[in-house]
């Protein structure tokens, strides 16, 4: 039986459905993400399972216990908001104690979970502080360290490091997955930065429009994306229209030239398809056995460690991204380059 | 600063500003401080003065002794106490009322007539509003009638008189209620619902968020306001004046009886009056100040 | 929004019976100038006294005036206090608080005993006596003038709005007529409702300076007739409601807490 369980949840807002039939079991100690566009229903999915919403349908179970109509304070979950919602007339250790204090836990203990708590989050000596005295990413940290220190039985995070500069937002990130693995407690993470739920996740739930459009591993998600906003959102992604020449072959045309995609297809020959391709999957020069392609360079951008390069095809554009090396010679705009990728790189999906 | 020399000397006409002294800027504001001198700072700084003179112009500090009488005290407890509960109970419905219709759930209509009727009721005050409230609570009143044809009952027969400090007290709080209203509306909106959320996560149910979260947040609003409103009635007039005649003898009552004659046989008594009046205003606007202050600094 | 409970209906519904058992009673009560029966008869009355008449048009000029004045004052100095002279923000904000600390009854003892005396003797005669009661209503709007005008202004950032027209080459009058008067037009209308509202209804400057205004008139009148101030009282309240419904339309968008204003009581 699964941690936390979510069934045929729906939630309708009088003639909006925010929520269409959500399912997830995960399990304890999983992080598990949910991605998508804004206004896609991951939040409220979140807050169903905190108890602010109520599902229109459907059942939530955690640790085998139904909690779909249980009142917010009767859950032993713990929140951290994108706002953070430090009270503010507290200080930081009357923060983190808060939960304790409300369940009547005797002073002595209170405050040795406090410390507890700011020693996991790197700040033994903030107790006696203010929120309105400390910058972003420390409230932000409070507010996980006070969420964590009722020891709840699931943790939720409601796009926690939207509010935060980028650079606070990567060293949060990876301090939130590593209190969460010590802890082992199961989180879910809602987030619209594929970024965050890659690196982060156990598994990644995306969403759009209110419907779930796949569950999977981060790597599952991103090279074996099952639909075509999964793909889009996900990543960048190539498209070539193609039509088939011979499905049991697997050999597909591109205007005047053939790319083998290395396995049978099952559409007819003559049919219409898309290719996808993966930016990083694209190769300068030849490679044996793979497919060429005679490109025109557009624009190349240095980036840092990647460098992406627009390659024009006549009718249309492809992105590629190629590693820097510092021995590396950039192309030039205008220059006309073979660009290559192998067969298991293509996707085919019928031409809809 | 370098930026603002920078963009003054692009304009001829300023350019005089880059040798750091004359400045168009000054001219443009010196109308209001000759205003804000003749006609605020100069006669307060006069009453100041006049409060520490005799009749002869000498110097004397007999008009502050002087505020110890009988009388005088009288005048300055019956406005104090009308003024502390004017702002006490106006403070506490106003505060009920704009929890109403902020976080109490009411809808928006409900909300906008409350702003829009305190934004009016808080101006209405004066002769308007005491002739209001004779006509319906006057001997002779609407309510007063009814009363007697619906209940048989006088209701000034138990002791209820609209001229009195009660009656007053009542008047008041027609723009004392409204002030608090307006006031402390947008503390209450203020209230981020994730701190709600985020203690009821925490296993708090609704009395305990309040205790704990929601009232200490909301108490430096709260008493500022309420000092701000201990003012507001301390230094009003013309609603005394218009509902009691004059008989009631506040000390804003006792100033403008001064004004129109030497009642007390001393003028200097009279400017020693509207000092202590002062003082009071001045105390209660920086507690308000202070208060405010600190509201904002927890909630930057 | 959570749905309302039975104390959130119960505190609006206390408070309105409160605020409209007043407003009825002397509306019902203005209908009775003819025994017997409801009628119009006391407001016709009202409006027909040619003191009223007299009193108000008194008041209506002078708020006017004291409008222009106002406005002549504090537009420029919140104007340059924003654009070149930050520093002199928390002394302007003091003295824009005066009027607080100098409730009008101490306001206008300081007047006469300064102004009633050569060489500045103003209370002499009816012509400067008015310019002294202009004074004193634009010392007592003066908060509420400024704040409305300099929350205006911030919410328009008047130093880019001039930059960026001096950078196209507009001089100063080009960038007052059109960049600055326009964008804050707004406030200056919130600003002068609210002075008309508070100016009609103001009674102890224009008492103590025994000048003919409006609330005076309403406070004799009291006391020697019984159901022409019934229908007075209504009218100036429809009228204070007019104000403030108009700034309210204008304000739409601001946050209450610019609405916070109330009068001299």
């Amino acid at each position: 039986m699964a941690f936390l369980e979510l069934t045929h949840i729906t939630k309708r807002f009088g003639a909006v459905t925010a929520v269409d039939d959500f399912n997830l079991q995960a399990a304890r100690g999983e992080f598990v993400s949910f991605l998508g566009p804004s206004g896609c229903g991951k939040t409220t999915t979140l807050r169903m399972v905190a108890g602010f919403e109520k599902p229109t349908a459907g059942q939530i179970k955690i640790n085998e216990v139904d909690v779909t109509f249980a009142a917010p304070n009767q859950r032993n979950i713990g929140m951290v908001f994108q706002s953070y919602a430090l009270f503010p007339n507290m200080t930081v250790a009357g923060n983190i104690g808060f939960g304790l204090k409300i369940a009547g836990t005797p002073r002595t203990d209170i405050k040795q979970r406090v410390d507890e708590m700011l020693a996991l989050i790197h700040l033994p000596k903030f107790g006696d502080r203010y929120p309105y005295q400390l910058s972003g990413g420390q409230q932000q940290r409070i507010a996980l360290a006070r969420a964590l220190a009722i020891k709840p039985q699931l943790l939720l995070l409601d796009e926690p490091l939207s509010a935060l500069d980028a650079k606070i937002r990567l060293g949060l990130r990876s301090e939130i997955r590593r209190i969460q693995q010590e802890l082992g407690i199961t989180a879910i993470y809602v987030t619209h930065d594929q970024e965050e739920a890659l690196s982060l996740s156990d598994r990644i739930v995306v969403m759009n429009m209110g419907k779930v459009e796949q569950v999977g591993t981060p790597f599952e998600i991103y090279n074996f994306p099952q639909t075509q906003f999964v793909a889009s959102f996900v990543g960048m992604l190539n498209q070539l229209q193609c039509t088939v020449v011979d499905a049991a072959q697997g050999v597909l045309s591109y205007q005047n030239q053939q790319l083998a995609t290395g396995a049978p297809l099952e559409f007819p020959d003559g049919a219409p398809v898309r290719v996808f391709l993966r930016p990083e999957e694209l190769h300068f020069g030849n490679g044996h056995g793979n497919n060429e392609l005679n490109c025109k360079i557009e624009t190349v951008s240095f980036l840092g460690a990647t460098v992406r390069v627009e390659l024009n095809l006549g009718d249309t554009t492809l992105m590629m991204d190629v590693q820097n090396e510092r021995q590396l010679e950039l192309p030039q705009a205008g220059q006309t380059q073979v660009v290559s990728f192998p067969p298991h790189a293509c996707w085919v999906v019928p031409e809809s | 600063m370098a930026q603002i020399a920078q963009q003054e000397t692009q304009s001829p006409a300023l350019a005089g500003f880059a040798r750091g002294r004359f400045s168009w800027a000054w001219v443009g504001v010196t109308p209001f401080f000759i205003f804000a001198i003749a006609f605020m700072i100069l006669p307060a700084f006069s009453l100041v003065t006049g409060s520490f003179q005799d009749r002869q112009g000498n110097f004397t500090l007999a008009n502050i002794l002087g505020l110890s009488q009988p009388f005088i005290l009288n005048a300055y407890w019956l406005s104090i106490r009308i003024s502390l509960v004017t702002a006490i109970c106006g403070g506490l419905f106003g505060f009920l009322l704009a929890y109403a219709v902020t976080i109490g759930g009411l809808p928006k209509f409900a909300r906008n007539s409350l702003m829009t009727f305190s934004g009016v009721a808080s101006n209405f005050a004066g002769v308007p509003l005491a002739f209001a409230f004779i006509a319906t609570l006057g001997r002779v009143g609407f309510l007063t009638a009814l009363f007697k044809t619906l209940f048989g009952l006088d209701i000034y027969s138990t002791g209820f008189n609209l001229y009195s400090f009660g009656g007053l007290s009542l008047t008041y709080m027609y723009f004392q209620f409204p002030l608090m209203v307006l006031i402390i509306s947008p503390a209450l909106e203020g209230l981020k619902h994730e701190w709600r959320e985020a203690a009821e996560n925490l296993g708090a149910n609704s009395w305990q968020y309040w205790r704990y979260i929601a009232l200490p947040v909301l108490l430096p609003s709260l008493l500022g306001t309420m000092i701000l409103l201990f003012g507001n009635s301390f230094g009003a007039f013309a609603t005394a004046y218009a509902l009691t005649g004059g008989s009631l003898n506040l000390v804003t009552i006792v100033i403008g009886a001064q004004i129109r004659g030497d009642v007390l046989n001393n003028p200097g008594l009279g400017y020693a009056l509207a000092l202590g009046m002062v003082v009071v205003m001045a105390v209660s606007i920086a507690g308000y100040s202070w208060m405010q202050r600190k509201t904002e600094r927890w909630l930057k | 929004m959570r749905k309302a409970g039975f104390w959130a209906w119960l505190w609006i519904i206390l408070g309105a019976i409160y605020f409209l058992l007043p407003l009825i009673g002397t509306f019902m009560f203005s209908l009775r100038a003819r025994r017997d029966t409801l009628s119009f008869a006391a407001y016709s009355s009202a409006f027909s006294d040619p003191q009223f008449i007299e009193s108000f048009g008194f008041s209506a000029l002078m708020a006017g005036l004291t409008i222009i004045v106002s406005l002549v004052l504090i537009v420029p100095t919140a104007y340059w206090v924003q654009l070149r002279l930050p520093r002199l923000r928390p002394v302007i904000e003091l003295v824009t608080l005066l009027p607080f600390v100098i409730p009008a009854i101490v306001l206008v003892f300081g007047l006469i005993r300064i102004y009633s005396r050569p060489p500045l003797a103003l209370t002499g005669n009816a012509f400067t006596t008015n310019i002294l009661l202009i004074a004193g209503y634009t010392v007592l709007s003066m908060p509420y003038m400024y704040r409305a005008v300099d929350t205006g202004l911030r919410a328009i950032d008047i130093r880019t709005l001039t930059e960026a027209a001096q950078s196209l080459g507009a001089g100063w009058p080009t960038i007052v007529i059109h960049v600055i008067f326009p964008n804050i037009r707004t406030a200056l209308l919130s600003g002068a409702f609210l002075t008309f509202a508070i100016v009609i209804g103001e009674l102890v400057l224009a008492n103590f300076l025994a000048r003919p205004a409006f609330a005076p008139y309403l406070a004799l009148l009291i006391q020697n007739r019984a159901y022409e101030p019934a229908a007075l009282t209504i009218v100036s309240f429809a009228l204070t409601w007019v104000c403030i419904g108009l700034i309210q339309i204008l304000g739409r968008g601001r946050t209450d807490q610019d609405r916070a204003f109330t009068g001299p009581t």
